[in-house]
């Protein structure tokens, strides 16, 4: 008999892509939920990796007819010691019916992995980026330059030879102008000719030929065609992403670790946003520096804090490396909002006449310590200082954490899709 | 046997030459030593991806999209990641020709494992007996699945996912109840049902006669009396393919739901016999692939080393823990239908007195292959069971009964055990775990009202006091409701 061997490892994989999605869309607003929840006691890092939900089986349950209670018979293997007429005490009387209730327990909670993929999409699902007073900048777009077609006219740099000649020669056969070789052909005839009616009949015609060929010219004005060129918009598909910490004495561990979670956040959603994100990291105390990821969340530092000094690098940078007009800047600035109170003219002044207007979003995050007392005590002179500049109607948003699993929702407070029109505009 | 021995492979590495070599050993001891009359193979080489995609699907090579298949792969695929779950070696595919999946990890010894219990084994199995030979169509399955496939994402696009969604899953919830458990019903096309339809009302016309009016009733039924038995009569109630009266007479639905609810009425009438031999089903195949395995380690054609690999795999397979094992989690249909199998092989060849009181007909008949594929061939689990369990097998698994009934303060009763007076009983009872009669709840349509109030009425025979389980039967009842009638009973 034939017996075929088909190799379907080649096939494409992930055939259940499909009924998974499905059945994601269906549980999406559970599983948003356990995302969000699952997101609050993991560490940021992890939020990249996906990982296993759980979700409450509540309309995502199939059900059937099941039957319970009543007597029940069972046959079982392995008897040790049982004879017939004995009596064994049930398991467990407030445990309910045995094995066909648990069964349904077990399946009440439902648990499964979602992929890196999936886990941020969903997390991330109902932010948008800020809709700010800077909207245009926001939607920025370079132009750029792209090939359409021809033109009759234009600049001779852009002349297509190939299409004008390609032109000049179907006029030039239409026109039936005489061809080189013709002429030739003809010369070399009365080159050789004795005749003399014969000479007299060819001169005629080179003449003849001689004129057309001047009449029709090899190359003609109308021929010329010149490449078109039209401008597009391009959309800016890259951003910076700068941090901005304050890592002087006062800032302890835990602060840092609330910036941090924070920062990795804005990471997470600005890459899936654009093509290319650059982070720079500026720490700084009385003096600001710029600094790689290890050093900005481990470095020791030491001194006063002056918050001018990491807003004069950060726009150094910016001159020099990001142009706004290629770039998406956004900037974070994390600090427990001590700032020397000599400096708050200074910060003022370079954030509203610098970093602002160059800015898509910035965001003022102040940490505090977990026990906190926000509320009791006086808001720090940076909180002041940006609040008055916020009430001015500077762009900035501001938010105070001090604890772990505040950051989502802090974050998500400032992404949250806004549905008023005016983010049409 | 007059094969030589020659190595079918060397190590654990096979390519697509080793599995036919492997395949044409197989099949020679099937054919020739076991007597068995297979679909063609085809046999698929698939990755773990792969596999745990057919999972999803019901093993099925193809099928319709629906979420609740996506649900089920995401619960697999935590628990596979987890290492909870092992993937099968195997699945196998009732369909001719019969599509055995080959996973490429396996290595060649298990290969030749998977070829003889799915491609000859469960083969055999599906192409003999008599419930499969009754209610499943192999060589249609495919198409049938393919049709279902398209025509349900066609529905999807007219009518919009969300409806075709709810029809479905109000479908599969009575997925359970729309099978036909008695054969002989003959399954009438859409199309000769309207043909038929038409041709009665031509009757009714060409015999239509005034007079008759005029004639007094002589019965004193009140006509709403008459008109019910007609209608139930009609309707061919009580019916308890509950699927198959919803699509023959809801009387809101699209032509198109009820071209789904046919849809998943095939589908679950497929996969009936299935349910009803997982026991022997799974005993004939491992039964033939140790028969295979032997002779093949017999015949030299695979090496010691080779066959003490396939043991140990062939005894993981028929472990079955005891009941008070944490890993115990009821009887291993490989188990008890691998045991069954040989004890009935060791009944044929030298039985005992007992065996010949208790099995008269086929103690030390001898031909061992026949009176199991004659067994194969006419029984499902639970009359398998009721039948061929015998003495020594209660005795070697040590089977008790237990008897718990909730008004019963005293606890639960051991009602028998593996002795002269239990023998019956533990057999009895523990064919009765097998039977879908006692298994499925037994619900009826037994009225509906198509003019009035569309109330449909639905009757649940209790077995042994075991109640609906109330939350989901009103979920059940709920999906039922968007199937047409208003009121439900």
């Amino acid at each position: 008999m034939v017996m075929h061997i088909v190799d379907r490892r080649l096939n494409p994989g992930s055939k259940s892509l499909e009924n998974r999605q499905r059945f994601l869309r269906r549980a999406k607003a559970l599983v948003q939920g356990a995302v969000k929840k699952s997101s609050q006691d993991r560490d940021i890092k992890d939020v990249l990796e996906g990982g296993e939900v759980t979700i409450p089986l509540d309309g995502m349950d199939e059900p059937r007819f099941r039957r319970e209670g009543g007597t029940r018979d069972m046959v079982l293997p392995g008897n040790k010691k049982f004879v017939e007429g004995d009596w064994l005490q049930r398991p467990n009387q407030s445990g309910g019916k045995g094995s066909g209730a648990g069964e349904g327990d077990s399946e009440d909670a439902f648990r499964f992995v979602l992929s890196r993929e999936e886990f941020v999409d969903l997390f991330l699902d109902d932010l948008e980026l800020p809709d700010l007073a800077k909207r245009k900048l926001a939607e920025t777009e370079s132009e750029g330059i792209q090939r359409a077609g021809y033109a009759t006219s234009g600049s001779p740099a852009n002349i297509s030879i190939s299409r004008t000649v390609s032109r000049a020669l179907a006029r030039r056969v239409a026109l039936r102008r005489p061809r080189k070789d013709e002429i030739e052909v003809l010369e070399a005839e009365l080159a050789e000719c004795e005749d003399d009616t014969r000479r007299r009949e060819l001169l005629a015609q080179l003449e003849a030929l001689k004129a057309k060929a001047k009449r029709i010219p090899f190359i003609d004005p109308i021929d010329i065609r010149y490449r078109r060129f039209e401008t597009v918009p391009k959309p800016v598909a890259q951003a910076v992403m700068f941090c901005l910490m304050d890592v002087s004495g006062s800032m302890s561990e835990h602060m840092k670790d609330l910036a941090k979670r924070f920062y990795m956040l804005l990471y997470v959603f600005l890459k899936r946003r654009y093509k290319h994100v650059e982070i720079v990291f500026i720490r700084h105390t009385d003096r600001a520096e710029e600094v790689d990821e290890d050093t900005f969340f481990h470095g020791p530092a030491s001194g006063g804090t002056l918050v001018s000094s990491a807003l004069v690098a950060m726009n150094d940078i910016v001159r020099t490396r990001f142009r706004p007009s290629d770039w998406n800047i956004y900037a974070a600035q994390a600090s427990d909002g001590d700032n020397m109170t000599s400096d708050s003219g200074l910060t003022g002044h370079l954030l509203t006449d610098k970093i602002l207007p160059v800015c898509q979003f910035f965001a003022y995050l102040e940490v505090g310590e977990a026990a906190n007392y926000t509320f009791d005590m006086p808001d720090s002179s940076l909180w002041t200082l940006y609040e008055r500049l916020r009430n001015d109607g500077a762009p900035l948003s501001m938010r105070k954490v001090s604890e772990r699993g505040e950051i989502f929702p802090v974050f998500q407070d400032l992404f949250k899709r806004r549905t008023t029109s005016q983010e049409r505009v | 046997m007059g094969s030589s021995g020659e190595r079918l492979f060397e190590g654990a590495d096979w390519d697509f030459q080793t599995l036919q070599r492997i395949h044409d050993a197989c099949e020679e001891v099937a054919r020739k030593e076991l007597g068995l009359d297979v679909y063609p193979n085809q046999i698929e080489v698939i990755t773990a991806e792969q596999m745990l995609d057919a999972y999803s699907s019901v093993g099925m090579p193809l099928f319709y999209k629906h979420w609740s298949f996506g649900k089920q792969f995401a619960f697999q695929e935590a628990s596979y990641r987890k290492g909870l779950m092992g993937l099968a070696y195997e699945i196998v595919i009732n369909s001719s020709p019969c599509i055995s999946y080959l996973m490429e990890e396996n290595t060649a010894t298990m290969q030749t494992l998977v070829i003889a219990h799915a491609a000859f084994g469960h083969n055999h199995f599906f192409k003999n007996n008599y419930l499969f030979k009754q209610w499943t169509d192999a060589d249609g399955i495919l198409d049938y699945l393919e049709f279902a496939k398209g025509y349900i994402a066609a529905c999807e696009d007219r009518h919009g996912r969300e409806t075709v969604e709810r029809t479905l899953d109000a479908a599969h919830a009575l997925m359970s109840h729309g099978v036909d458990r008695y054969p002989g019903k003959k399954t009438l096309d859409l199309r000769a049902e309207e043909k038929r339809a038409g041709e009665r009302r031509q009757h009714e016309e060409a015999v239509f006669n005034d007079l008759w009016r005029t004639v007094p009733n002589t019965k004193a039924k009140t006509k709403a009396a008459l008109s019910a038995e007609r209608r139930r009569a009609l309707l061919g109630l009580p019916q308890e393919n509950i699927l198959y009266f919803l699509e023959k007479t809801a009387p809101r639905l699209a032509p198109w739901q009820r071209e789904l609810i046919r849809i998943v009425r095939h589908i679950a009438q497929y996969f009936y016999p299935q349910g009803q031999t997982k026991v022997m089903n799974e005993g004939t195949a491992t039964y033939v692939h140790y028969r295979i395995m032997s002779r093949l380690h017999q015949q030299g054609r695979i090496t010691d080393g080779n066959f003490l690999e396939f043991l140990q795999s062939h005894t993981n397979v028929v472990f079955q823990p005891e009941f008070d094992d944490r890993r115990y989690s009821g009887f291993n249909p490989y188990a008890l239908g691998f045991a069954m199998m040989q004890d009935i092989e060791r009944i044929v060849k030298n039985p005992e007195d007992e065996d010949r009181d208790w099995f008269p007909d086929i103690a030390g008949k001898g031909d061992v292959e026949g009176v199991l594929r004659e067994i194969w061939s006419n029984y499902r689990d639970e009359s398998f069971i009721n039948q061929f369990l015998s003495p020594a097998l209660i005795r070697r698994f040590r089977m008790f009964h237990l008897h718990d009934d909730p008004a019963e303060s005293q606890g639960i009763k051991v009602d028998a055990i593996h002795d002269e007076r239990g023998y019956r009983r533990v057999r009895r009872e523990l064919a009765r775990q097998y039977d879908v009669g006692f298994v499925d709840a037994n619900i009826e349509v037994m009225d509906v009202d198509l003019d009035g109030d569309r109330r449909l009425m639905l009757r649940h025979t209790t077995v042994k006091g075991a109640q609906l389980n109330e939350t989901d039967t009103r979920r059940v009842l709920q999906h039922l409701a968007t199937c047409g009638p208003t009121t439900l009973h």
